[in-house]
């Protein structure tokens, strides 16, 4: 266990600003994400003469990316774990091994958006089409913008500047990991499992 | 919020290793109760059903793994405001897609 896991700030509040503003920041992306999954809801059952989302949603693919996320975040916590004991190695590893679960849901959503193009589902071929690409390409750049962060800080460990003294930032980029994950939760159960119009 | 007060939500010790492995297990074993519905009919529970396994992870995820069951209370509060706001948006949306579209 790491006995100085949170540590009394010198600042008003008593706690980091930086993490502060972290969870400032993902309160606001609550609101980003909020209006993307409404307007999607709003457009499920406008496909027109396009695929239905019923038609063209892959459940056990998207469940294994899904899978492959949910771990990354416990790969994520572990990294944390790791830089609070002052184990640089193991921090390396995990969050290494983190970039990479991250970077394996990317590639299946690259995959999921070849498929669907291929079968006829377009950027602007329905209002549907329109509210699933921007939703969750969204939801994928924030988890590359994520892998880049996690990389910033491989690349950091290798070079010695990660320590045990400035695990907080390790802490912050895990908060945004994290947060990325939970939306998915959402985003998976609410647009993929929920059953979906068909044509 | 005091320094003193601050300090005492803040000042304590993350979880074990096991203990997020074990949270990661129960969140597998979720998902894969989630996607069983998928293949396996259960009537009109389903929505219901999807919803309370979606807030457990939900919980899961930002209590232990985003240490907000540790964290000062602030940064639930941050959190929780911008879940609500979410929500209102999403009231509102289909609030004006339901009742205010002429026609």
């Amino acid at each position: 266990m790491s006995s100085e896991a949170h540590a009394v700030h010198d600042t008003t509040t008593g706690i980091s600003n930086n993490k502060l503003l972290m969870w400032a920041f993902l309160g606001s992306e609550c609101l980003l994400f909020g209006g993307l999954i409404s307007a999607y809801l709003v457009n499920r059952s406008r496909f027109h003469t396009g695929p239905a989302p019923g038609d063209i949603f892959d459940i056990p693919f998207t469940s294994v990316s899904s899978f492959v996320l949910l771990m990354s975040s416990l790969t994520m916590v572990l990294a944390l774990s790791a830089i609070q004991r002052g184990d640089v190695r193991n921090n390396r590893i995990w969050l290494l091994a983190t970039a990479l679960l991250g970077s394996l849901f990317i590639g299946g959503q690259v995959y999921e958006f070849t498929t669907f193009l291929r079968e006829g589902l377009g950027y602007t071929t329905s209002p549907f089409s329109s509210a699933f690409f921007t939703l969750t390409g969204f939801h994928g750049v924030h988890v590359s913008v994520g892998i880049v962060m996690l990389m910033s800080l491989v690349i950091s460990s290798y070079r010695g500047t990660l320590t045990k003294k400035n695990s907080e930032t390790v802490e912050i980029v895990g908060l945004y990991w994290h947060f990325v994950d939970v939306v998915w939760i959402f985003i998976f159960t609410v647009i993929y499992l929920v059953p979906s119009p068909t044509s | 919020m005091s320094t003193e007060a601050a300090a005492t939500n803040t000042d304590h010790e993350h979880p074990t290793d096991a203990k997020y492995v074990q949270i990661a297990i129960l969140l597998a074993v979720i998902t894969a109760a989630e996607v069983s519905t998928y293949f396996v009919d259960i009537g009109p529970v389903l929505i219901p059903a999807l919803m309370v396994m979606m807030v457990v992870k939900f919980f899961y995820v930002a209590a232990w793994f985003m240490h907000l069951r540790f964290d000062s209370v602030l940064f639930t509060r941050f959190f929780v405001t911008g879940l609500i706001l979410a929500t209102a948006v999403y009231c509102i949306v289909l609030t004006v897609f339901e009742f205010w579209t002429g026609g």
